[in-house]
């Protein structure tokens, strides 16, 4: 390499502060710029402009939703997942966590070639009475598609770390394992469905390739915020950054009150 | 310093790609030429630009709209091939582009899925039907729209009321139509013939039709103006206005 070990310059410490710098430099900027030249009450203005505030109730309703069927049926499945082992085990868990590498195209089309009317299911959902393409109904899917693997990774990881002793203390005290899991899994693993459930929102509130393929855009029924700034993007820049700007504020008082009620350990925790 | 150069790289190797609904493709020899047109043309301009022997073509597709406003944020394509005619007057207008020229047309028709009970634009005023049509801010859509303001009131809000998507590109609409998600849209009548044979075009009354003239420039600052000239005049005479027409594009009127 370049540095011969004769040189005494700090020269390994100085590469990760210049790659540091590089990475902030690159990430922010661009999330800065939103915010260059915009008073805070321009950006309130733009949100009166119509169908911007429809766009973002809308995207709230959908991801509030999406999660509560990501924890809801996420949460057990996870749990099974980290407490079990069986044959076919690491099959299961690849499966479920294909989504997080597929891209929104794909996803939107696959959705479409699964549900849609002329789709391989889309009859028995038709038959049921549920219309999802056009509908709010088929944005909180195609949210839930691409989110849920976030939440269901961090949780697993999160179970798997809990102290077996602690489940094995509770089960000898007489707990159910229903109760167990309740009272001693769940509060121990809190941190980790933390940081995934936070996870799992930032990418369902910034979804938008999937939600437009399978669920269309309209104001108020399926535009999500994302949809609504694309848009925006070429006949009202203005107003796209307006919204863009509020996404972020959004997104990033989520990640903060995250860290406030679990601590920072909860998001940085997570990756292991 | 190696840092920079791999980083550099990385950049330099990632910039050929584009957005998610950009296509590209190049052909020839001699120096690169970025034309970037709006979808609409796909087919038909990457039938005839590899026969572009002044310059490797490069075609990037998206929506007229979306294409000008990269120009407007400081792209420099060398082409710019647009859906209508206002977007590069207004281009011209602002400086960044050239006079443009008028080099096809297209028509405004009703697509539906073959086998569809939908023959007329009446038929889209019953309840139950589901239209799809491009968003105010693409051509299509305004097209659409004008199209729509010129029926009776009722008749018009009617149909609005059925509207349950407004796509940003035409690929939106022909892709929710030929999935069977909706049950009629509006497009152009070369995508019902780029469908093939998945839909069916039901035309709109002469009187209802709006003027969809395709218009072209060369950008300012362009890379290679000559080059770009040459392109665009082989838009309204030569190899590309022949595929354009086997396309099921008008000529431009005189």
């Amino acid at each position: 390499m370049s540095a011969s070990p004769r040189v005494h310059i700090p020269w390994f410490p100085a590469v990760l502060v210049v790659a540091l710098g590089l990475a902030l430099t690159f990430l922010t900027l661009p999330v800065v710029a939103i915010f260059v030249d915009r008073t805070p009450a321009q950006l309130i203005d733009a949100l009166g402009e119509r169908g911007a505030l429809d766009a973002l109730w809308l995207s709230l309703r959908a991801t509030a939703m999406s999660l509560a069927i990501i924890l809801l049926v996420g949460t057990p499945a996870a749990y099974l997942l980290a407490t079990r082992s069986f044959r076919g085990k690491s099959v299961v868990v690849t499966l479920v966590e294909l989504p997080l590498v597929l891209p929104p195209a794909v996803a939107g089309i696959a959705l479409l070639a699964a549900l849609s009317p002329s789709g391989i299911v889309g009859g028995a959902v038709e038959g049921v009475g549920i219309d999802l393409v056009f509908e709010t109904a088929g944005v909180v899917v195609a949210l839930t598609f691409v989110a849920s693997p976030f939440y269901v990774r961090q949780a697993m990881a999160a179970f798997a770390a809990v102290d077996r002793t602690l489940l094995d203390a509770s089960r000898t005290l007489g707990a159910s394992e229903a109760r167990s899991f309740a009272r001693v899994m769940i509060p121990s693993a809190m941190p980790g469905l933390a940081a995934g459930t936070a996870l799992a929102l930032g990418r369902a509130l910034g979804e938008f390739g999937a939600t437009l393929m399978f669920a269309g855009s309209l104001e108020g029924v399926t535009q999500t915020v994302p949809l609504a700034i694309y848009d925006r993007f070429s006949s009202n820049f203005d107003a796209a950054l307006a919204l863009s700007a509020v996404l972020v504020a959004v997104s990033a008082a989520i990640l903060i009150s995250v860290k406030l009620v679990h601590g920072s350990e909860a998001l940085g925790g997570a990756a292991r | 310093m190696r840092c920079v150069v791999l980083v550099l790289a990385a950049v330099a190797l990632a910039s050929p790609g584009c957005g998610d609904d950009e296509g590209e493709a190049s052909s020839g020899d001699g120096p690169p030429l970025v034309v970037s047109a709006a979808s609409s043309m796909t087919e038909a301009l990457e039938a005839c630009s590899p026969a572009f022997e002044d310059a490797a073509v490069r075609l990037q597709f998206a929506g007229s709209d979306e294409l000008a406003a990269q120009i407007r944020q400081g792209a420099k394509p060398d082409v710019y091939a647009a859906a209508n005619t206002d977007l590069p007057e207004e281009l011209h207008r602002e400086g960044l582009l050239s006079r443009p020229v008028e080099f096809a047309t297209n028509e405004l028709v009703l697509a539906v899925p073959k086998d569809s009970e939908i023959d007329a634009l009446d038929d889209l005023t019953r309840a139950d039907v589901k239209v799809v049509m491009g968003s105010e801010s693409v051509p299509i859509g305004a097209y659409t729209r004008k199209t729509l303001a010129k029926l009776p009131r009722d008749e018009e809000e009617a149909i609005l009321a059925n509207v349950r998507s407004n796509e940003p590109d035409v690929k939106g609409i022909v892709g929710k139509l030929s999935q069977g998600a909706a049950d009629a849209g509006f497009v152009y009548v070369t995508d019902v013939k780029a469908a093939d044979r998945a839909l069916e075009a039901v035309e709109l009354p002469v009187d209802l039709q709006p003027t969809v003239t395709y218009g072209v420039g060369v950008v300012d600052g362009a890379e290679h103006p000559g080059e770009a000239r040459m392109f665009a005049r082989q838009l309204v005479d030569g190899p590309c206005a022949d595929a354009l027409e086997e396309a099921g594009f008008g000529p431009a009127q005189k």
